[in-house]
């Protein structure tokens, strides 16, 4: 009998944060070792295979600890107090009543950070606690800490703000205007980028232009913001938190704490989807500030409402952009503007100004370039990262311009982005080289050369030979079961969209990755363990970094420790780069130690080095075979190497004209998307994806697959449902009520053609994944809706007023 | 209050439950089982989905009281101690699984729905697992795995073999 008997919080489980987290992340990636061990089992499970996540057992049982399920016996809870205006002067804030509620620990204002009172990932600009001024709605005001969540939240709402309301600023452009109110002292423009190429009067025989707009997306991942805050001995603190990087969290902790660093000490816990919502701070320093102040752990876990409040979003954004080309199609010149509104701080909405601007004429060669993204200031919700952070916005402009060039010039819409596409020798709008394979032309082709989807209706069956008189089957037509048509109005339409994607951090940043590498004998078996700081999200990168040790040092059993901060920064995981930089780190730390080895078995058996290599657990001469396995040259011994990586540096981009060679790799995708419209109603029912993408090399073909298929859905949602709400300043919608992502009954069958050109820049070639598929799926699925109603559909989410026309 | 009820088989008692708190908050704050996942806490998402009295229903909209004797199984009452349930093990082998979090219930959701209809046709699987949530995989993988049971599961009834498979 399981029994429980505390007064809350009392769980009866006995394990502590440090075992479940042990249990998340200590798992070792693949079975005991066989005996004999052959090579191809080996090249089984390397790099370039689908192996399957070392996480996934514990996953599907339910025992893989997230940062919600974190718990400690003594722990207390935190919440929030956020501000309910968009902009207002805080007058007073009285916690007296608060704390008088039995079970609260400690309710602390702006007042008890005894550290740096803001933080921010490019601009310190955001209040850890909102002192004399809120800016946003959401704003974090206070926090409670008390010994259950009910009561927490009850003490919030006993605290008495008084705030005099001012008039948001809540239009992007507008606020750009010289007699706007600033949202900050220094003014509303956070970065002008400018990019300027070629001849800025240059005139063409076709010229199209077109302004468009993109609402707000969430990130929507499923596992909360959240974290446990544990109070150390030596006067520091430990983190247990989902994020997707530990040290730009470590140092932003530690600076608001007033502490040194090496006093805060994070480890990653399982993390329930990232999608760039997790590189800003959320609960981090909230928890840890409670937990100090109350000598107990803290856990904070913030509901799905308050999760929209409690990150950044996408960009939304307005666009204004003009195309010229020759009667032929060839692009003449491209001349844009865009607007991302950035919200109340900064975040990351400097280098999301920088992508959309540097990418935003598309995967094209344009001559003549004149662009300039602004990103702004307003007391809209803060936005930064979401994959593709920049290039969607621009995305959905470029390619609906395209498909708006190709109706007037009369040219098939794939065979003109044909006729401009990007290739390898290309030159880009900021005088970059593309040096690696850019293979937009045949993306392109790829997937317009897909097999089509059966006609609506199609199917078959016994009554398949009498056409008329089939009842269609409601769950394949838009509005399905609803039962909103049987076919009539119902039209169907096939559009495209390709993207281009930046991997990796940009202009100049010094963009690295650590990894420790460890060899040894157990139980007379080698073993390799991979400790990197890097954050597992749910891409799979545990799977990857256990890959590729077993490739380089020819050792199946490879154990990878949980991400903390007591091994170097691996960077953050975003920008599509983790495989790329926290992998080539691990493979050279794994090098280091192949090397390391080699050299003791060279000079123990008079060999060669050069002609040593590992595999299946030995060592092996190309000249003599098999010498030795690598347990008893082990013995006892321990190799260990930590290498720091870095990928090849970029430049930053001249203020003035954008030029520079700003970005290290480039990455394409391109989308079919069929789409069947019930013209009468707006509804629409995407019926297939086909999506082609350039991968450089697959590191794991089943992973990767994955990737592309969740990034395209994301992209679908932001086509046809995801929108933030926000009307003067306020969120109209923070609920999977009312802000919708797509269901299974909306994502269709998505077929995935993946290429394999190596780009010789990158470890194995490979070339970022993640971001490429959300992109460009968007404006395929736009292009299809307008294919089958003739409506020019310049705002993304479409809304059913949009296609009907009410 | 004091809530008696079966978890996963085992008899069952969480005291000092205030009445305001949810099946999904004793299940994994009280009864150290946080399979059952705590996304929306609304009911729109399914990854607190479990059984309750062999019915599947959102841990978060079952208030403590109303399990009073009640028989609940939750994900983590469906491997055996040696053997992954099948269902779970073609979440893995299917690449079904990414971050995770919307598993647990899609699994409970998917033993619901092979137990209803062994051999489900695409339409089916999309119609009864609609009110699950996921951010990660697109549910083209998830598809899979559904396709994956349910092949196993029926291969395994053909010849009479139980329905575990070994990790």
């Amino acid at each position: 009998m399981t029994s429980s008997s505390r007064t809350p919080p009392g769980p009866a489980r006995a394990g502590l944060a440090r075992a479940g987290l042990a249990r998340a992340g200590l798992a070792p990636a693949g079975p005991a070792p066989a005996g004999h061990a052959s090579v191809s089992e080996q090249a089984d499970r390397g790099v370039g295979a689908s192996t399957l996540r070392p996480d996934g057992t514990l996953k599907v049982t339910g025992e893989f600890a997230f940062s919600s399920d974190l718990w400690m016996s003594d722990m207390l809870w935190g919440a929030t107090l956020r501000a309910s205006h968009p902009r207002a002067r805080i007058r007073s804030v009285d916690v007296s009543a608060a704390l008088r509620i039995p079970g609260v620990a400690a309710i602390l204002t702006h007042e008890d950070v005894p550290g740096r009172g803001r933080f921010g990932m490019e601009v310190l600009d955001q209040p850890v606690l909102a002192a004399t001024e809120v800016r946003y709605q959401g704003e974090a005001v206070a926090v409670v800490a008390a010994d259950h969540p009910e009561t927490a939240r009850r003490a919030v709402a006993a605290i008495e703000v008084g705030y005099d309301v001012l008039t948001p600023v809540t239009d992007a452009e507008a606020a750009l205007r010289p007699d706007s109110v600033r949202v900050h002292p220094d003014g509303n423009l956070v970065r002008h980028v400018r990019i300027r190429r070629g001849d800025p009067g240059a005139s063409a025989d076709v010229v199209v232009s077109g302004s468009y707009q993109v609402g707000m997306q969430d990130q929507a991942f499923l596992g909360p913001e959240s974290g446990l805050a544990v109070p150390a001995e030596d006067g520091g603190i430990d983190l247990y938190v989902a994020t997707q990087w530990l040290h730009v969290d470590q140092a932003q902790i530690a600076a608001s704490l007033g502490l040194p660093e090496d006093k805060v000490r994070l480890t990653l816990a399982g993390v329930g989807g990232a999608f760039g919502a997790r590189e800003d701070l959320s609960m981090q320093i909230h928890a840890c500030l409670l937990a100090l102040r109350t000598g107990r752990p803290v856990k904070m876990v913030y509901s799905r409402e308050e999760s929209f409040f409690g990150h950044v979003h996408r960009h939304p954004a307005t666009l204004y952009y003009e195309h010229g080309a020759a009667s032929d199609g060839t692009l003449v010149y491209v001349t844009a503007r865009i607007y991302l509104d950035g919200g109340a701080y900064a975040s990351s909405s400097r280098a999301v100004a920088a992508n959309a601007a540097t990418l935003g004429v598309g995967p094209y060669q344009v001559p003549n370039v004149t662009m300039d993204a602004y990103a702004v200031y307003t007391n809209n919700p803060p936005c930064g990262a979401m994959r593709g952070f920049g290039t969607v916005q621009a995305c959905f402009a470029y390619e609906s311009q395209m498909d708006e060039l190709a109706r007037r010039l009369g040219l098939d819409p794939v065979e003109l982005r044909i006729r401009n596409a990007l290739r390898e020798g290309s030159t880009m709008p900021t005088g970059q080289l593309v040096d690696s394979a850019a293979p937009v032309a045949e993306l392109l082709r790829r997937v317009r050369d897909a097999p089509m989807p059966p006609d609506q209706g199609a199917r078959s069956g016994p009554d398949a030979r009498e056409p008329d008189l089939r009842e269609p089957d409601l769950r394949e037509l838009p509005g399905g079961v609803s039962n909103t048509t049987h076919g009539e109005g119902v039209v169907r339409g096939v559009g495209y969209g390709i993207g281009i994607k930046n991997v990796g951090f940009s202009e100049g940043f010094d963009d690295y990755s650590t990894a420790r590498v460890r060899l040894e004998a157990v139980a007379g078996q080698p073993v390799v363990t991979v400790h990197t700081a890097a954050a597992e999200v749910g891409q799979g990168l545990v799977t990857v970094q256990a890959q590729i040790a077993r490739t380089e040092l020819g050792v199946e059993r490879v154990v990878i420790r949980p991400a903390d901060t007591s091994v170097g920064s691996a960077g953050s995981s975003s920008a599509s780069r983790q495989t790329y930089v926290t992998g080539g780190a691990v493979r050279a730390a794994c090098v280091a130690v192949r090397q390391a080895l080699l050299r003791r078995v060279a000079g123990r058996y008079g060999v060669q080095q050069e002609e040593l290599a590992l595999s299946g657990g030995k060592v092996e001469s190309t000249s003599a075979g098999v010498i030795v396995d690598l347990a008893a040259v082990l013995g006892d011994d321990v190799i260990e190497e930590t290498v720091t990586w870095r990928h090849r540096p970029t430049q930053p981009i001249d203020p003035d004209t954008g030029q520079g060679s700003a970005h290290v790799q480039y990455a394409f995708a391109a989308h079919r998307a069929v789409v069947d419209v019930d013209t009468e109603l707006g509804l629409v029912k995407v019926v297939e994806i086909t999506t082609a993408q350039d991968v450089g090399k697959a590191m794991n073909p089943l992973a990767l697959v994955g990737q592309i298929h969740g990034g395209t859905a994301q992209g679908l949602g932001l086509a046809l449902m995801e929108e933030i709400q926000v009307s003067g300043g306020m969120v109209r919608n923070p609920s999977f009520t009312d802000y919708l992502i797509p269901t299974i009954l909306d994502v269709p069958p998505m077929n995935v053609d993946v290429l394999e050109l190596a780009d010789p820049h990158a470890p194995y070639g490979l070339r970022g994944v993640g971001e490429p598929p959300t992109i460009s799926s968007t404006p395929a699925i736009v292009a299809a809706v307008r294919a089958a109603t003739g409506k020019a559909l310049r705002r993304v989410p479409i809304r059913p007023d949009d296609i009907a026309g009410l | 209050m004091r809530v008696t009820c079966t978890v996963n088989g085992a008899p069952t008692v969480a005291d000092d439950v205030w009445e305001g708190e949810s099946l999904l908050f004793v299940l994994r704050e009280r009864l150290g089982l946080p399979g059952s996942k705590n996304a929306c806490e609304q009911g729109e998402c399914g990854s607190c989905t479990v059984y309750l009295d062999d019915r599947l229903v959102c841990a978060c909209l079952v208030a403590a009281g109303q399990a009073e004797g009640r028989d609940i199984r939750t994900v983590e009452g469906l491997a055996t101690a040696d053997a992954l349930d099948t269902v779970q093990q073609a979440y893995i082998d299917a690449g079904a699984v990414q971050c995770g979090f919307c598993t647990p219930g899609l699994i409970v959701a998917t033993d619901d729905l092979l137990r209803r209809v062994p051999e489900p046709a695409d339409a089916e699987i999309r119609e009864a697992l609609a009110g699950n949530l996921c951010r990660c995989t697109g549910y083209e993988k998830i598809l899979d795995a559904v396709r994956l049971a349910a092949g196993r599961r029926s291969a395994a009834a053909a010849s009479g073999e139980p329905k575990g498979s070994a990790r």
